[in-house]
């Protein structure tokens, strides 16, 4: 029994090629350039103050980054889902997983302020040590990709519904779902990093 | 030429070239005066020299930015220029206003000028770059105004382009950043943050706006590739210049009493701002390699390409040399900025308006391309004047090297007059290639006085 969740697509090329336009992928290059100097800026920093980092990491909350973990990678389940079905011109599904991204997109940023809430309320900020530096300017940098995400799983989301992606034209879709990836993988390496590693 | 009122366009660039060699003259000047301190003095001081060498730099670079766009504009949009007659009147003023300026400079003392043009009512000189009178900046906020809303109408009544979206969005940009320039609270910390709004995002923000677009107009034109792929590349270029450029202002907040976390910020983003730089060089080469036309203009090819390499050169690895927070609290304010200052200047927005007025001056003068002999001396004085810039960059940086080692990190260091006197050989050197630079500017001018066969437009 075939047990692969969806069949390859009829119109799948026979040969191998980047999946949405060109032009995101130069912009999430230059992307996880940025994230990818903040995190050895990170390291290296952490490196030579070991202690200082591991104290102040403990205060952070790991059940919040854990739970938005599971929602970013979920939420990128739905998007590569309503890709799927929308290459296959099952449009009402691919609505309903699109809407199963944006909500979990928006529950990140939920799950964020009240983190960040507490963060304030307990007299954190980017002044109060480096580590703290690092913590906001990370995850804020990356809270700001989500809102951006959030916003092009919207747009996606409203064309789906106008019928404007299909077995005719998934290039828009690709181009918004690559990015919104980009976004989750960003954060699968910052979790681990900012949060958990000691 | 396709539509007669592009034709305003010449006196700009006329203008534009009279102010780069007074540019130039005074850059020569006080380059002396690093190593003969009295040179001329009391008749043009240092601070006089060096003023009339960046304002005239700046003014002339808007003046090219200006007549560009008034060329390119109508051509993108396929209809005539809103108001020729507008355009015209507004480079009179423009040209008046600037003379008048530098008129002011030489002939009072600074603080005498500041008196006599009412700056107690609206103070707003003293700022390196923006040291131009109250009166002038509100002169230069009118011909701004006059000349945006000449060509915001002809934008929107023509076709739409990305690159005229992109060199619209950077002009009005250009226009809004400079109203910074207005605001002069007495906090020096608030001060400099409304300066760099100036400043910084001008030449690292919408200025990379005006200066894509520019070379993407020129690049369709030489290569006839198609102008689906170009835009697609201006595209990618500019949002990469932006995102970068934007929070990499970041890299001046460092030392002028901002909160630490800039340290990282600038850092990291300004370390960014080679990336587009690289893109349009990787750009420009990429079009002239896939080019469907050998148009006869090669000089303005080679303007092109130069301005890609150049750029990515004196903008994107001489920046990033001393972006870094830690490397930037020992080179901050030395020759090293000096010398990136001056590749970054030469390699992008002189370059640029250099490729416009290369590629558009033989069409504006009836004609596709200028004579082959003509463009021969033209591609003389590309090289000569980029390979003394070269020269003048790479003295400047061994002479910043060496100032930042004895007057920073030595053991025993020196005061920074003491320093002076121990890098003047590097000045001396700077000065030569200083002279040759200038000649190349000569060689351009003549060039366009060079007859002989030419090819009908």
């Amino acid at each position: 029994m075939d047990t692969t969740i969806n069949p390859p697509p009829a119109t799948t090329d026979a040969e191998p090629h980047l999946h949405g336009d060109l032009a995101i992928w130069f912009f999430i290059l230059a992307e996880l350039m940025a994230f990818g100097v903040f995190f050895i800026a990170y390291a290296v920093t952490r490196a030579y103050n070991v202690e200082a980092f591991n104290a102040a990491q403990a205060g952070l909350d790991r059940n919040i980054g854990a739970l938005n973990t599971i929602l970013l990678i979920t939420g990128s389940w739905g998007v590569v889902r309503s890709v799927q079905a929308a290459r296959a011109d099952r449009l009402v599904p691919a609505v309903r997983w699109m809407g199963v991204g944006l909500v979990c997109g928006l529950a990140f940023l939920v799950a964020k302020i009240f983190e960040y809430r507490a963060k304030f309320a307990a007299g954190l900020s980017m002044d109060t040590d480096t580590f703290h530096m690092f913590y906001f300017s990370l995850t804020f940098f990356h809270f700001m990709h989500v809102v951006l995400g959030v916003c092009i799983l919207g747009i996606l989301l409203l064309k789906l519904r106008r019928g404007g992606y299909g077995s005719h034209d998934v290039h828009g879709l690709e181009t918004g779902a690559a990015y919104w990836h980009m976004v989750d993988l960003a954060w699968i390496v910052l979790f681990p990093l900012v949060y958990v590693m000691h | 030429m396709k539509y007669t009122s592009q034709a305003v366009a010449k006196p700009y660039f006329i203008g534009a070239m009279g102010l780069f060699v007074a540019q130039v003259l005074f850059g020569l000047i006080m380059g002396l005066q690093y190593v003969i301190g009295d040179f001329l003095f009391p008749h043009i001081p240092f601070n006089v020299a060096r003023m009339v060498h960046t304002n005239a730099l700046i003014v002339w670079l808007l003046m090219g930015f200006m007549g560009s766009a008034y060329y390119l504009v109508p051509e993108e949009a396929e209809t005539e220029l809103h108001s020729p007659k507008l355009a015209l009147i507004l480079f009179w003023v423009f040209l008046i206003a600037a003379a008048l300026t530098v008129i002011g400079y030489l002939a009072v003392p600074y603080a005498t000028l500041a008196r006599i043009t009412g700056n107690d009512l609206l103070p707003t000189m003293g700022r390196e770059f923006l040291e131009q009178p109250t009166i002038t900046k509100i002169g230069i906020v009118i011909v701004a105004l006059g000349f945006l809303y000449n060509l915001s109408m002809t934008f929107l009544k023509g076709r739409k382009t990305a690159i005229n979206t992109v060199l619209m969005i950077g002009l009005w940009g250009l226009a809004i950043f400079f109203l910074f320039s207005f605001y002069n609270p007495h906090n020096l910390v608030k001060d400099k943050f409304y300066w760099w709004w100036v400043v910084h995002l001008w030449v690292e923000g919408v200025w990379e706006l005006i200066l894509g677009a520019i070379l993407a107009f020129v690049l369709i034109k030489v290569t006839g590739v198609d102008r689906e792929v170009i835009e697609k590349w201006l595209y990618v270029i500019i949002t990469l210049a932006l995102v970068s450029g934007m929070v990499g202002t970041g890299h001046h907040y460092f030392w002028i009493g901002a909160p630490e976390f800039w340290q990282w910020w600038g850092s990291v983003f300004s370390a960014l701002e080679p990336v587009p730089f690289f893109a349009m060089t990787l750009f420009a080469f990429n079009m002239v390699n896939r080019r469907r036309r050998e148009h006869p203009n090669r000089a303005a090819t080679l303007w092109a390409l130069g301005t890609g390499v150049m750029a990515f050169l004196g903008a994107g690895v001489w920046g990033f040399l001393h972006t870094l927070a830690p490397v930037n609290f020992y080179t901050h304010g030395t020759q090293i900025t000096a010398a990136h200052g001056h590749m970054a200047f030469y390699g992008a927005y002189v370059m640029v308006v250099i490729t416009m007025i290369s590629y558009s001056m033989p069409l504006m003068r009836g004609r596709a391309a200028n004579s082959n002999k003509a463009q021969v001396v033209e591609m003389w004085a590309f090289w000569l004047m980029t390979v003394a810039m070269v020269f003048i960059t790479l003295f400047l940086t061994a002479a910043g090297i060496l100032q930042v080692w004895l007057q920073r990190v030595s053991d025993t260091p020196l005061g920074f007059m003491a320093t002076q006197d121990q890098i003047s050989l590097f000045y001396w050197m700077r000065e030569v290639a200083g002279v040759v630079f200038l000649i190349g500017v000569v060689t351009y001018l003549v060039s366009f006085f060079i007859k002989g066969e030419e090819r009908a437009a």
